[in-house]
Protein backbone atom coordinates (compact mmCIF):
# COMPACT_ATOMS: atom_id res chain seq x y z
CA UNK A 1 0.00 0.00 0.00
CA UNK A 2 1.42 3.34 -0.91
CA UNK A 3 1.88 6.61 1.04
CA UNK A 4 -0.78 8.02 -2.13
CA UNK A 5 -3.37 5.34 -1.35
CA UNK A 6 -2.93 5.89 2.43
CA UNK A 7 -3.24 9.19 2.20
CA UNK A 8 -6.45 8.59 -0.30
CA UNK A 9 -8.33 7.11 2.11
CA UNK A 10 -7.27 8.92 5.25
CA UNK A 11 -8.88 11.89 3.77
CA UNK A 12 -11.72 10.23 1.91
CA UNK A 13 -13.42 9.19 5.17
CA UNK A 14 -12.40 12.20 6.57
CA UNK A 15 -15.19 13.81 3.59
CA UNK A 16 -17.39 11.69 4.13
CA UNK A 17 -18.15 11.46 7.62
CA UNK A 18 -17.91 15.25 7.60
CA UNK A 19 -20.81 14.75 4.84
CA UNK A 20 -22.51 12.27 7.05
CA UNK A 21 -22.10 14.86 10.28
CA UNK A 22 -23.84 17.29 8.37
CA UNK A 23 -26.82 15.44 7.43
CA UNK A 24 -27.51 14.35 11.28
CA UNK A 25 -26.08 17.00 13.21
CA UNK A 26 -29.15 19.49 14.52
CA UNK A 27 -27.47 22.96 14.87
CA UNK A 28 -26.81 24.99 11.20
CA UNK A 29 -23.54 26.13 12.58
CA UNK A 30 -22.63 22.97 13.26
CA UNK A 31 -23.18 21.86 9.77
CA UNK A 32 -21.50 24.45 8.72
CA UNK A 33 -18.56 23.35 10.40
CA UNK A 34 -18.84 19.86 9.23
CA UNK A 35 -18.87 21.07 5.92
CA UNK A 36 -15.64 23.38 5.91
CA UNK A 37 -14.03 20.01 7.13
CA UNK A 38 -15.40 18.15 4.08
CA UNK A 39 -13.94 20.92 1.83
CA UNK A 40 -10.51 20.96 3.38
CA UNK A 41 -10.52 17.30 3.22
CA UNK A 42 -10.97 17.60 -0.38
CA UNK A 43 -8.70 20.23 -1.01
CA UNK A 44 -6.09 17.55 0.17
CA UNK A 45 -7.25 15.40 -2.35
CA UNK A 46 -6.95 17.77 -5.29
CA UNK A 47 -3.53 18.18 -3.74
CA UNK A 48 -2.74 14.63 -4.35
CA UNK A 49 -4.19 14.86 -7.67
CA UNK A 50 -1.50 17.39 -8.49
CA UNK A 51 -3.85 20.09 -8.34
CA UNK A 52 -2.00 22.79 -6.30
CA UNK A 53 -3.71 25.71 -7.17
CA UNK A 54 -7.06 24.11 -7.04
CA UNK A 55 -6.31 22.76 -3.80
CA UNK A 56 -5.31 26.45 -2.41
CA UNK A 57 -8.18 28.41 -4.17
CA UNK A 58 -10.36 25.70 -2.78
CA UNK A 59 -9.16 26.92 0.80
CA UNK A 60 -9.33 30.35 -0.07
CA UNK A 61 -12.51 30.47 -1.33
CA UNK A 62 -14.71 27.95 -0.65
CA UNK A 63 -13.62 26.99 3.12
CA UNK A 64 -12.59 30.87 3.26
CA UNK A 65 -15.07 32.74 1.73
CA UNK A 66 -18.52 31.30 1.32
CA UNK A 67 -18.61 28.78 4.46
CA UNK A 68 -17.81 32.38 6.31
CA UNK A 69 -20.90 34.00 4.39
CA UNK A 70 -22.32 30.99 5.85
CA UNK A 71 -21.79 31.18 8.90
CA UNK A 72 -21.96 35.03 8.81
CA UNK A 73 -25.96 34.40 7.65
CA UNK A 74 -26.73 31.80 10.38
CA UNK A 75 -25.64 34.42 12.90
CA UNK A 76 -27.46 37.30 11.38
CA UNK A 77 -30.97 34.78 11.61
CA UNK A 78 -29.82 33.67 15.13
CA UNK A 79 -30.76 30.01 13.49
CA UNK A 80 -31.00 27.65 16.42
CA UNK A 81 -31.81 23.72 16.90
CA UNK A 82 -33.74 22.60 13.48
CA UNK A 83 -37.08 21.63 13.77
CA UNK A 84 -38.00 18.26 12.99
CA UNK A 85 -41.31 17.21 11.44
CA UNK A 86 -42.19 14.54 10.26
CA UNK A 87 -40.77 13.79 7.21
CA UNK A 88 -42.87 13.54 4.14
CA UNK A 89 -43.80 10.09 2.93
CA UNK A 90 -42.64 10.82 -0.55
CA UNK A 91 -39.05 11.67 0.77
CA UNK A 92 -39.34 8.57 2.94
CA UNK A 93 -40.45 6.03 0.85
CA UNK A 94 -39.12 7.48 -2.64
CA UNK A 95 -36.57 10.25 -2.14
CA UNK A 96 -33.89 8.24 0.51
CA UNK A 97 -34.04 4.78 -1.79
CA UNK A 98 -33.40 6.41 -5.06
CA UNK A 99 -31.20 8.53 -3.73
CA UNK A 100 -29.08 5.24 -2.31
CA UNK A 101 -29.89 3.50 -5.49
CA UNK A 102 -28.48 6.15 -7.50
CA UNK A 103 -25.09 6.23 -5.32
CA UNK A 104 -24.59 1.99 -5.32
CA UNK A 105 -25.32 2.40 -9.04
CA UNK A 106 -22.80 5.07 -9.80
CA UNK A 107 -20.31 3.70 -7.85
CA UNK A 108 -20.91 0.16 -9.24
CA UNK A 109 -20.76 0.87 -12.84
CA UNK A 110 -17.68 3.09 -12.14
CA UNK A 111 -15.91 0.41 -11.04
CA UNK A 112 -17.17 -1.98 -13.72
CA UNK A 113 -15.98 0.61 -15.97
CA UNK A 114 -12.14 1.19 -14.62
CA UNK A 115 -10.87 -1.27 -16.74
CA UNK A 116 -11.57 0.34 -19.49
CA UNK A 117 -10.21 3.53 -18.36
CA UNK A 118 -7.25 4.70 -19.49
CA UNK A 119 -4.31 4.78 -16.21
CA UNK A 120 -3.13 8.25 -15.44
CA UNK A 121 -0.49 9.76 -17.75
CA UNK A 122 0.57 13.05 -16.48
CA UNK A 123 3.27 11.56 -14.58
CA UNK A 124 5.86 12.55 -16.38
CA UNK A 125 4.46 14.09 -19.55
CA UNK A 126 3.85 17.01 -18.54
CA UNK A 127 7.32 17.47 -16.29
CA UNK A 128 8.89 19.91 -18.45
CA UNK A 129 5.73 22.62 -18.08
CA UNK A 130 4.78 24.36 -14.63
CA UNK A 131 1.14 23.01 -14.34
CA UNK A 132 0.18 26.40 -12.81
CA UNK A 133 1.59 28.46 -15.49
CA UNK A 134 -0.27 25.84 -18.11
CA UNK A 135 -3.14 26.91 -16.24
CA UNK A 136 -3.10 30.78 -16.44
CA UNK A 137 -2.27 30.43 -20.08
CA UNK A 138 -5.53 28.36 -20.48
CA UNK A 139 -7.40 30.60 -18.41
CA UNK A 140 -6.28 34.02 -19.34
CA UNK A 141 -6.03 32.98 -23.63
CA UNK A 142 -8.06 30.18 -24.62
CA UNK A 143 -10.75 30.52 -22.54
CA UNK A 144 -10.84 34.66 -22.25
CA UNK A 145 -14.06 34.73 -22.95
CA UNK A 146 -15.86 32.87 -20.67
CA UNK A 147 -13.48 34.48 -17.80
CA UNK A 148 -14.89 37.91 -18.93
CA UNK A 149 -18.26 36.42 -18.80
CA UNK A 150 -18.29 35.09 -15.37
CA UNK A 151 -16.69 38.59 -14.21
CA UNK A 152 -20.17 40.05 -15.53
CA UNK A 153 -22.14 37.46 -14.08
CA UNK A 154 -20.24 37.91 -10.21
CA UNK A 155 -20.87 41.77 -10.96
CA UNK A 156 -24.68 40.82 -11.30
CA UNK A 157 -24.59 38.65 -8.52
CA UNK A 158 -22.61 41.50 -6.43
CA UNK A 159 -25.80 43.94 -7.55
CA UNK A 160 -28.66 41.29 -7.07
CA UNK A 161 -27.87 40.36 -3.69
CA UNK A 162 -27.44 44.28 -2.33
CA UNK A 163 -30.41 44.91 -3.90
CA UNK A 164 -32.28 41.87 -1.79
CA UNK A 165 -30.88 42.35 1.20
CA UNK A 166 -31.64 46.10 1.23
CA UNK A 167 -34.42 46.90 3.78
CA UNK A 168 -36.87 48.74 2.47
CA UNK A 169 -37.49 51.99 3.97
CA UNK B 1 2.11 10.53 -5.91
CA UNK B 2 -0.68 9.68 -8.67
CA UNK B 3 -0.76 5.75 -7.60
CA UNK B 4 -4.50 6.17 -6.60
CA UNK B 5 -6.54 4.31 -9.26
CA UNK B 6 -9.25 7.19 -10.86
CA UNK B 7 -12.13 4.72 -10.12
CA UNK B 8 -11.66 5.53 -6.52
CA UNK B 9 -12.18 9.54 -6.81
CA UNK B 10 -14.77 8.61 -8.92
CA UNK B 11 -16.49 6.34 -6.37
CA UNK B 12 -15.84 9.29 -3.25
CA UNK B 13 -17.20 11.84 -5.88
CA UNK B 14 -20.28 10.09 -6.83
CA UNK B 15 -20.94 9.25 -2.68
CA UNK B 16 -20.50 12.12 -1.48
CA UNK B 17 -22.63 13.57 -4.31
CA UNK B 18 -25.59 10.78 -3.00
CA UNK B 19 -24.93 12.28 0.45
CA UNK B 20 -25.53 15.53 -0.48
CA UNK B 21 -28.77 14.27 -2.33
CA UNK B 22 -29.79 12.90 0.88
CA UNK B 23 -29.02 16.03 2.77
CA UNK B 24 -31.06 17.92 0.31
CA UNK B 25 -34.02 15.82 0.60
CA UNK B 26 -34.30 15.96 4.32
CA UNK B 27 -33.27 19.23 6.04
CA UNK B 28 -35.79 21.43 6.75
CA UNK B 29 -33.67 24.45 7.35
CA UNK B 30 -33.05 26.34 4.41
CA UNK B 31 -29.70 27.75 5.29
CA UNK B 32 -28.66 23.43 5.63
CA UNK B 33 -29.99 22.66 1.90
CA UNK B 34 -27.71 25.35 0.84
CA UNK B 35 -24.73 23.78 2.18
CA UNK B 36 -26.30 20.33 0.97
CA UNK B 37 -25.93 22.23 -2.75
CA UNK B 38 -22.23 23.24 -1.52
CA UNK B 39 -21.87 19.26 -1.17
CA UNK B 40 -23.07 18.69 -4.41
CA UNK B 41 -20.95 20.63 -6.10
CA UNK B 42 -17.81 20.05 -4.41
CA UNK B 43 -18.39 16.35 -5.45
CA UNK B 44 -18.80 17.39 -9.24
CA UNK B 45 -15.67 19.20 -8.80
CA UNK B 46 -13.39 16.62 -7.56
CA UNK B 47 -15.14 14.22 -10.55
CA UNK B 48 -13.76 17.34 -12.64
CA UNK B 49 -10.00 17.30 -10.91
CA UNK B 50 -9.93 13.12 -11.52
CA UNK B 51 -10.85 13.48 -15.38
CA UNK B 52 -8.59 16.06 -16.03
CA UNK B 53 -5.57 14.19 -14.17
CA UNK B 54 -7.00 11.20 -16.38
CA UNK B 55 -6.89 13.05 -19.47
CA UNK B 56 -4.08 15.95 -19.73
CA UNK B 57 -1.22 14.58 -21.26
CA UNK B 58 -3.29 12.05 -23.55
CA UNK B 59 -3.16 12.59 -27.23
CA UNK B 60 -6.23 14.88 -28.59
CA UNK B 61 -9.05 12.80 -29.47
CA UNK B 62 -8.78 15.28 -32.72
CA UNK B 63 -5.50 14.57 -33.20
CA UNK B 64 -2.97 17.65 -32.88
CA UNK B 65 -1.73 18.69 -29.67
CA UNK B 66 -2.01 16.61 -26.49
CA UNK B 67 -5.06 17.64 -24.10
CA UNK B 68 -4.37 20.17 -21.68
CA UNK B 69 -5.51 21.00 -17.95
CA UNK B 70 -8.86 21.95 -19.12
CA UNK B 71 -10.46 20.08 -16.49
CA UNK B 72 -9.05 22.60 -14.07
CA UNK B 73 -10.79 25.97 -16.09
CA UNK B 74 -14.08 23.79 -15.40
CA UNK B 75 -13.44 23.64 -11.69
CA UNK B 76 -12.95 27.38 -11.36
CA UNK B 77 -16.14 28.58 -13.74
CA UNK B 78 -17.78 26.21 -10.96
CA UNK B 79 -16.49 27.82 -8.03
CA UNK B 80 -17.15 31.52 -9.28
CA UNK B 81 -20.66 29.93 -9.92
CA UNK B 82 -20.99 28.93 -6.44
CA UNK B 83 -20.16 31.93 -4.93
CA UNK B 84 -22.36 34.07 -6.86
CA UNK B 85 -24.96 31.84 -6.12
CA UNK B 86 -24.17 31.40 -2.66
CA UNK B 87 -24.24 35.26 -2.50
CA UNK B 88 -27.57 35.97 -4.20
CA UNK B 89 -29.42 32.91 -2.63
CA UNK B 90 -28.35 33.86 1.13
CA UNK B 91 -29.49 37.55 0.19
CA UNK B 92 -32.42 35.87 -0.72
CA UNK B 93 -33.14 33.69 2.22
CA UNK B 94 -32.84 37.03 4.34
CA UNK B 95 -35.66 38.40 2.64
CA UNK B 96 -38.03 35.57 2.92
CA UNK B 97 -36.84 35.29 6.85
CA UNK B 98 -37.45 38.65 7.47
CA UNK B 99 -40.79 38.46 5.48
CA UNK B 100 -41.98 34.90 6.94
CA UNK B 101 -40.31 34.62 10.16
CA UNK B 102 -39.24 31.36 9.98
CA UNK B 103 -36.07 29.07 8.59
CA UNK B 104 -38.38 25.99 8.29
CA UNK B 105 -38.64 25.21 4.25
CA UNK B 106 -42.13 23.71 4.98
CA UNK B 107 -43.70 27.26 6.60
CA UNK B 108 -42.62 28.49 3.58
CA UNK B 109 -45.06 27.38 1.65
CA UNK B 110 -47.16 30.35 -0.15
CA UNK B 111 -46.90 29.23 -3.88
CA UNK B 112 -48.37 25.76 -2.63
CA UNK B 113 -51.46 24.65 -4.45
Amino acid sequence: MSLALILFFVFGTIAVVGAILMIFVRQPIHSALALVLVMVSLAALYLLQGAEFIATVQVIVYAGAIMVLFVFVIMLLNAGNEERTNVSKLAKFAGLPLAVLMTIGLAVWIARASAVMASPSNTGVHGAVDPTRELSTLLFHDYLFPFEATSILVLIAIIGALVLAKRDS
Amino acid sequence: MTAVPVSYYLVLSAILFGLGVVAFVFKRNIITIFMAIELMLNAVNLAFVTFDRMHAGAPSLMGGAPATHDGWVFVFFVIVVAAAEAAVGLAIVITVVHNRQTLNVERMNLLKF
